[in-house]
């Protein structure tokens, strides 16, 4: 396998929302082991893009979408894939931290439990995956605590454990660190980093430097349609399109 | 496999949520046929014409007369009663919750209506027989106070929390930019509250009005116990009535199964059903047109 | 002087209004209260009526309400709660919905009494079920269903989406999220809603009138196929229907005031789960 395998991708992507089309023939590809921001101005559609790859517009009956998403060679839309397949080996993290009104552990053993993972394995794995998010020293003495009395940037890390111990393939991020402070930011970039190794990370983020911090790719997205991509240092270095370069320079959004 | 199991019970949950949703239309429908069935079978026997027009409620004369006139005229005029006295003390209560009162007020009085909507209607009734009645009866000066007057006033107690609720729910979605127009230029709270909040949620306020009015047209028991049940055309609201649900209260315990007067009981409920019907889509129709107006 | 007059006759004009409406709850709880405690006590409430009603208590009569409230409740709330999921959690804004919603507001507005018509013709007679408890049950079931499921469908709505993709997320079915995180979050509000609407239920009368109440029966209550006695038709046969309503007076009174008293211990644990929850959030 060469350097750059494809983990996920989508070809002529298009989704509608009733009569508004929102993306536009959008075709991307995220290699496997690297982070990959998506930037771009608020209602580009980079957030509507990130969801359609854990199929969270099911629910909206309004939505249409057409295109060819895959997961490695498998498609995910009326495939083999079922949407509860798709989305337990793609997990997300939302922008505002949405822990389940439980207890810390019972947060991220809500997971495990549904997908079948056996008891004994459970308490291991809750573990490992809190350390994994660096938010296991605040919180191993009271893992019967409400997750909703910690912090902001605890309950995203939370979050981000509760994704990752269900060992997904690709964690999708949307916005993750913009309801929080820079220290918690701070945490959380040193987490997705760390992360890496052992994920595709796709996320959408409004801060040109966090883009910069950490992804090793990034695209860039304009009115439904990517304008540029390619490795981050170049696109916000030696920007290729006018508009890129207006948008990453802070000249628009 | 686990699953394949777990997406098959979604599958069948969600099969089995949307079956209730379509029994809901199941039932509405099944009331309408069942009356509509019911009547059918009554005009059969009886002209509709003379079930209409006819003056005389007296199924078991000789000829049987089934005219619906007056107990049509004893519901409307025991509704028109009860909203007289309703009307303007659920929109001046509504305007005094919105506008007037506290916050510390509201939170006591809030309770209140909706401790004065949860008394069974059959205890309302009760009260107009033992308190109201002996009441009317000294003042008036007749044998006793069961009458039309009586069954309005217990009425109009029964659908005052309606009113206000609805009402009140109107005049504090009215923008505040109104009132501080109507402020700005020199107005104060009265006049305010009369030329500007009022009619700004005048459609809300006829919603509740409307609902006010179904509830009341609809009720049984306080108008059976209330207002003496004769069954002569009634002549006013001193006088005993005898309203259509009443009616069917009194008589459907007695009627024989499948008899023109069985029928007959489910021809006025149909009427009733449609009157009901009629005054809850009107009601809806204004609600919406509030809310279009709101989002505006 | 008028200029200081006028905002206080306004003022009091809507004080008055108000004033009234408090005035007709007090005057019916003072009348109840102070006219039918002398005709409470523990025999009154443990023990059937003697001598053609004229004495004795009303313990059939509540036993009755309480079996006929909670076959109500077991009738309507399961059917509404899962026609308020699949308004709020499936139903897309089809015309289909519509018509659903359309129903449930019409339903909602159907006259108790229709609803009595409906239960004699369709449990009673059609379905063979004679005047019994069940079909008195079932009648007030369908009568509060409307209300069940406007009260969840709210219950429902307040539930944030970031919960439901929050479930998704980790792999769970929409059933799923629904049972394990819609439903737990929605429970207060939706046990408000189910009480205040039993506390309803325990007090219609027109709907049992011929489905099943009795003027007195004589063997002890709790026989589904069998007629019963409720507080509210005790109540209206005692003041109206009974040969000394003079003779009968206190025993009416006593069973107003047990009836208020059901309805606002029902009332009242609403307005407790619904400030319990408030005080969480």
């Amino acid at each position: 396998m060469s350097k750059t395998h494809i983990k996920l991708s989508a070809t002529a992507a298009k989704l509608w929302f009733g009569n508004k089309q929102v993306l536009k023939s959008v075709n991307v590809a995220f290699p496997q082991n690297k982070i990959t921001a998506l930037i771009g101005p608020s209602g580009c559609g980079k957030s509507t893009l990130l969801r359609c790859f854990n199929r969270m517009h099911d629910l909206s009956a309004d939505v249409m979408i057409e295109g060819d998403f895959l997961l490695e060679d498998q498609t995910l839309y009326n495939g083999k894939l079922s949407a509860t397949e798709v989305r337990r080996r793609i997990g997300m993290v939302f922008q505002q931290a949405n822990p389940f009104p439980k207890s810390i552990y019972d947060n991220i053993n809500y997971g495990l439990q549904i997908n079948n993972i056996p008891k004994d394995q459970r308490p291991g794995i809750i573990e490992n995956a809190l350390k994994e998010s660096y938010i296991w020293d605040e919180v191993k003495d009271d893992l019967q605590k409400p997750a909703t009395r910690l912090s902001g940037g605890q309950q995203q890390r939370l979050c981000i454990a509760r994704a990752v111990a269900l060992r997904p393939e690709v964690i999708l991020m949307d916005e993750p660190c913009s309801a929080l402070d820079p220290i918690s930011t701070a945490k959380i970039e040193e987490l997705i980093l760390r992360l890496k190794k052992d994920y595709t990370i796709v996320i959408v983020t409004h801060n040109m430097q966090q883009a910069q911090r950490i992804a090793d790719q990034t695209i860039f997205m304009y009115l439904g349609e990517i304008i540029e991509s390619g490795n981050t240092k170049q696109i916000f270095k030696k920007p290729v399109n006018e508009l890129t370069k207006n948008y990453v320079k802070g000249h628009f959004g | 496999m686990k699953l394949a199991l777990r997406e098959k019970t979604d599958q069948t949950a969600k099969l089995l949520f949307r079956m209730t949703g379509l029994m809901v239309i199941a039932i509405l429908a099944d009331i309408f046929f069942m009356l509509l069935w019911n009547t059918v079978a009554f005009f059969l026997k009886v002209k509709p014409w003379d079930f209409i027009s006819g003056t005389q409620w007296n199924p078991s004369g000789n000829p049987a007369n089934y005219g619906i006139l007056p107990l049509l005229v004893s519901t409307s005029l025991v509704t028109l009663g009860a909203m007289c006295i309703a009307i303007p003390l659920g929109i001046g209560t509504a305007s005094f919750l919105s506008d007037y009162a506290g916050r510390k007020l509201k939170s006591v009085l809030k309770p209140t209506i909706e401790m004065l909507a949860s008394i069974p209607s059959v205890a309302i009734g009760f009260l107009g027989i033992v308190v109201l009645g002996p009441g009317i009866a000294r003042i008036t000066g007749q044998s006793n106070g069961l009458n039309a007057l009586n069954g309005a006033a217990l009425l109009a107690i029964m659908s005052l929390p309606t009113i206000i609720t609805v009402a009140q729910d109107a005049l504090e979605g009215v923008p505040n930019a109104y009132k501080e127009a109507s402020y700005s230029v020199g107005a104060n709270r009265w006049q305010t509250l009369l030329q500007v909040t009022i009619p700004a949620a005048s459609p809300g306020i006829l919603a509740a009005v409307m609902l006010g009015v179904g509830r009341a047209m609809g009720e049984t028991m306080t108008v059976l116990m209330a207002t003496g049940n004769a069954s002569a055309f009634p002549k006013g609201f001193f006088h005993s009535v005898r309203t259509m649900t009443a009616t069917i209260a009194i008589e459907m315990g007695e009627v024989p199964y499948q008899t023109t007067h069985y029928y007959a009981l489910f021809a006025i409920a149909a009427v009733l059903f449609l009157m009901t019907l009629l005054v809850n889509i009107v009601g809806e129709h204004f609600v919406n047109k509030y809310r279009k107006y709101q989002a505006a | 002087m008028t200029k200081k007059l006028t905002p206080l006759i306004e003022w009091g004009t809507l004080l008055l209004t108000t004033g009234l409406v408090c005035f007709f709850l007090l005057a019916i709880l003072w009348d109840l209260i102070s006219k039918g405690s002398s005709s409470l006590s523990w025999a009154f409430i443990s023990t059937s009526p003697t001598d053609g009603m004229t004495k004795g208590g009303i313990l059939p009569a509540i036993i009755g309400t309480v079996l006929l409230t909670l076959i109500t409740a077991l009738i309507a709330a399961p059917f509404g709660i899962c026609c308020a999921i699949y308004l709020n959690e499936y139903a897309a804004d089809s015309w289909l919905t519509r018509i659903i919603r359309a129903s449930i507001r019409n339903l909602a507005g159907v006259p108790s009494i229709i609803y009595g018509l409906f239960g004699l013709a369709l449990f009673v007679q059609g379905l063979q079920m004679g005047t019994s408890l069940f079909a008195a049950g079932l009648t007030l079931g369908l009568l509060s269903m409307p209300y069940i499921i406007i009260t969840t469908e709210e219950a429902l709505r307040r539930v944030p989406n970031s919960m439901r993709e929050a479930a998704l997320a980790v792999g769970a079915t929409q059933f799923e999220s629904i049972r394990d995180v819609v439903l737990p979050s929605a429970v207060p509000g939706m046990l408000t809603g189910l009480v205040l609407t039993l506390s309803r239920a325990a007090g219609e009368t027109a709907p049992i009138l011929f489905t099943g109440v009795a003027f007195y029966i004589n063997k002890p209550a709790g026989y589904l196929n069998q007629e019963f006695m409720a507080l509210p038709y005790h109540l209206y046969m005692l003041s109206t229907q009974h040969q000394a309503t003079e003779q009968v007076r206190p025993l009416a009174y006593g069973t107003a005031l047990v009836l208020i008293i059901v309805v606002f211990f029902l009332n009242l644990s609403a307005f407790y789960i619904r400030y319990q929850h408030s005080k969480h959030e």
